[in-house]
Order: C-alpha cells, then structure tokens, then sequence
C-alpha cells in the first residue's frame, strides 16, 4: 500500500491506496471527482486529462504514487463558485459539445495550451489539442471555443 | 493491472541497488509506455522503480561541442530548451512532433531510447547524430546501442545516465506520422557531423537503422535532389495493417528528400 498525500482543486488529502492505483482512479474511485472521464485504455482520448503542478496529463497513465506531494487540478477546480472558468464558458457558448463526454478533458488540454501559447493559430490548436479524441467529431466548434476563450483571456 | 510494488529510487546508486536486489523489477521514468505495457497485461513485473526527476538523471546542457541530456528529460522539455534550440534545432523538432502534448509532459528521453520501440522518433537522432548513451557502468555508441525490435545493449538493471551529442553542423528530421498516435509510420533524420553525413530511419524497418545509399549519395555534399534517384529495398522493412512495406519505402524516400529540402533551406 501506498500513502499518498496530495493537494486537489486546492485541498489537502491523504489516502493510503494499493501501489498499482492509477491517479484516475484516486480522484473518481477515493475522491469522488468523476468530472475526470476514462475514455480509453490505451491513453490515447486524453478523457481524463488533468493537470499535475500545472501541467497537462493523462491521469489514467499515471501512477496515484506518482503524484505524491504533487497540486492537482481538476475539472471540478475550474470554476469558481457560480462563474464558470472562460474556457468553460467558451465551450458553453460556442457549442463545443454534444455528449459531453470528452469535454472534461478537452477543457484542461485547452486551459494548459492557453497558458503556453495565450494566441494559438488554428495549426498550433490542432497540435495542441492532438492527444484528445471527440467521438462526437465536433471539433469545428471545439476550436472555436478555444480561440474565444484565448479572446477572453487576452 | 496485476499487482505491484512501487519504489521511488532516492538515487541513482539507490535505483541500481534496487534493480539488482530485484531481478524482476522494471525501471519507470515517465512511464508512457511502461504504464499502458503494463494495463494491457503484456509485462508483469514484481517491483516499479521510479527515476522519474532523479537529478543525477536530470538536466540540459552545452559543454563544448557537445548537447549532453539527462535520461528522466521529459520531451516537453528538450521541445521548450532554448539551450537546444540552439545548439541542435532539429532535436528541439522532433521532441515537439512526438505523441501528443500531455505524452510529452510525462516521456522521457531515456525511457524513449532505452525502450527502442521501432517506431519511436528519438532512436533516429541519437543514431544519426552519432551520440554516445551514457549509463551507470559505462558508455556506449549509438551504433552498438540499438540492435533490432526494441532491443538495445543494456544489460539487466543498467540504467541510461544521459545521452551526450555531438553539435553536428547542420541536421533535419522529417516524418510521416500515424495519424491516430503520431509515431513514425516512416521518420528520416539528416545529420550532417564530423564524422561525415548520417542518415538514419525509424519507423519503416524492424528498428531503426543507417540509411547507407542516401549517406553515400550526399557525401559528395548536400546538394538539392541529392536523393533523387535513390529506391528504397522494401524486401526487409515492416508490414502491418497500417501500411505495406512497399509504401514504407516509399514514404522513407519521400521524407528523405523532405529532411534534405529542410536543411538546404
Ligand atoms: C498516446 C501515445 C503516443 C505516443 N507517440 C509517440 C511518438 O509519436 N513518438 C515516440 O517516439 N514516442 C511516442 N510515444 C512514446 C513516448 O514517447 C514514451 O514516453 C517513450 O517511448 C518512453 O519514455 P518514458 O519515459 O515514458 O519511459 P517508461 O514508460 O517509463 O519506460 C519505458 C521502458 O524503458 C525502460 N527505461 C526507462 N528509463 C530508463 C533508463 N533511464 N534506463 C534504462 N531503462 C529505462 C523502462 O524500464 C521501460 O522498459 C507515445 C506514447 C503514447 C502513450
Ligand atoms: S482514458 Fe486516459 S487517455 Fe483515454
Ligand atoms: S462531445 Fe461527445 S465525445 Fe466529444
């Protein structure tokens, strides 16, 4: 077993956990945050991205052992009370979703592509959002979200 | 997955003690190949050893002439390294094109060349570029260090320090990337070094491998359409579902004669 302490969406945790856990599983199966999806067993539909110490990963490849001490922020961290983060609201605007399935992910691969590049062109938007899959195919609208919510950010 | 035990190395010299204490151990570093290796019940080791941010393990720097990077460097950071922007831009390329932006927040230089997948992008510059992989009991030559579907030199338990390149003059990567996961269906890296030109291809054979005709063809110099009139011998590259063999030699002539436009341009 392995104990882990970490900080989600700015709370401390500690959880004791098999060594095998994965950082998807912590935060769904022990934290309760299911906003975090699990899409694929091949890490390739980016689902369950989140962000590790301000970094964009797929938390169904990665270790719950691996974030030990880490500051991890979900889905559920974007908004702040009623008002939603401006990618969220992006998304919501521009119709960026039709099951919503992939949304959670496509929304912290967007949020951690605006804070490198805060204007991207259309090529660096298809780059940087290479490692998230829509199965609803909606992606005209997705990078229209994320060039509003580079607007709004600006 | 099948159960396991986590360790998180304190050291290099911890991690090697560990490994050698636990002969079915595996190393991880960023474990973007290991942990999906893994889900799919394809490897069972008893015992993870975590080197990922090990420092001895860590770091980017230009000495001389030569780019000396630590094995636990995630892609992102060699892709975002002003040092190797610098000292060799088409490294700095080929970091940014592999996988997708949260795979290369986690993968690492040295899980890459360590796990030499054929398809990998990074077996190809440290081949071309004629680099030197450092491990924790000695140094070897890129062109010993890689020997077939990933297979490498390293022994049980031997663990890669850093890699250290030579500054070539001038150098150029190209690939053909699978559309759904962004590995090299066929990938050419031109180097352009002091031990003469370098061509290396992953991706379209069973590992990656020297490029002899396209590197007899621009000794003479880099010279446009240089490549022109070279065929590619499909007879010993891969077939899969993905593609024939015949159109992986194809595309190996086609990013071959890519890489050489870049670098001329
Ligand atoms: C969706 C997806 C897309 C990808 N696309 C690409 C791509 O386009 N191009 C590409 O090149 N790669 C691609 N990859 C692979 C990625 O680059 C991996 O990160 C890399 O191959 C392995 O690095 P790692 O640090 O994750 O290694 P790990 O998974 O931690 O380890 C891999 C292997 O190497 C061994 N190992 C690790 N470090 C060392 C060391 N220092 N010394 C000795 N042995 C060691 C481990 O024991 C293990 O056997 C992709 C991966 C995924 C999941
Ligand atoms: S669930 Fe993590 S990449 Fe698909
Ligand atoms: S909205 Fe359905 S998967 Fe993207």
């Amino acid at each position: 077993m392995a104990k882990i302490q970490l900080t989600v969406n700015g709370a401390s945790h500690t959880r004791e956990v098999e060594d095998r856990t994965l950082l998807v599983d912590l935060l769904r199966d022990h934290l309760g945050l299911t906003g975090t999806h699990i899409g694929c067993d091949t890490s390739q539909c980016g689902c369950c991205t989140v962000h590790v110490d301000g970094r964009a990963v797929k938390s169904c490849t990665m270790l719950a052992a691996q974030v030990n001490g880490a500051t991890v922020v979900t889905i559920e961290g974007m908004a702040s009370g009623d008002k939603l983060h401006p990618v969220q609201q992006a998304f919501t605007d521009c119709h960026a979703l039709q099951c919503g399935f992939c949304t959670p992910g496509m929304i912290m691969a967007t949020a951690a592509l605006l804070k490198d590049n805060p204007q991207p062109t259309d090529e660096e938007i298809y780059h940087g959002l290479e490692g998230n899959l829509c199965r609803c195919t909606g992606y005209i609208n997705i990078v229209k979200a994320v060039k509003q919510a580079a607007q709004t950010l600006k | 997955m099948h159960q396991f035990s986590y360790l998180k190395a304190k050291s290099l010299a911890d991690a090697a003690a560990l490994a050698k204490a636990n002969p079915e151990a595996k190393l991880m570093s960023g474990g973007m190949t290991l942990l999906p290796t893994l889900k799919q019940g394809l490897a069972q080791p008893s015992h993870l050893i975590d080197i990922g941010g090990l420092k001895e393990l860590s770091g980017i720097e230009v000495k001389g002439d030569v780019l000396s990077i630590g094995a636990v460097t995630r892609h992102y950071d060699v892709a975002s390294s002003a040092a190797v922007a610098k000292a060799i831009p088409a490294l700095s390329y080929l970091a940014n094109q592999i996988g997708d932006p949260q795979v290369r927040n986690r993968g690492t230089i040295g899980g890459s060349v360590a796990n030499n997948d054929p398809a990998a992008d990074y077996p190809s510059a440290v081949l071309a570029l004629n680099a030197t992989i450092v491990t924790d009991r000695r140094e070897i030559a890129a062109d010993d260090f890689f020997q077939g579907m990933f297979a490498t030199a390293l022994e049980e338990g031997e663990i890669v320090v850093r890699i250290v390149f030579p500054l070539p003059k001038r150098a150029a990567y190209e690939k053909f990337p699978h559309p759904a996961s962004g590995y090299a269906m066929a990938g050419v890296f031109i180097a352009e070094t002091a031990a003469g030109v370098r061509v290396a291809v992953t991706g379209a054979g069973p590992g990656v491998f020297r490029w002899s005709d396209a590197e007899k063809a621009l000794a003479g110099g880099l010279k446009a359409g240089a490549l022109d009139a070279l065929t590619v011998d499909a007879t010993d590259l891969n077939e899969d579902f993905h593609a024939t063999r015949e159109y992986r030699a194809n595309l190996v002539q086609v990013m071959g004669k890519r890489a050489l436009q870049k670098l001329l341009a």
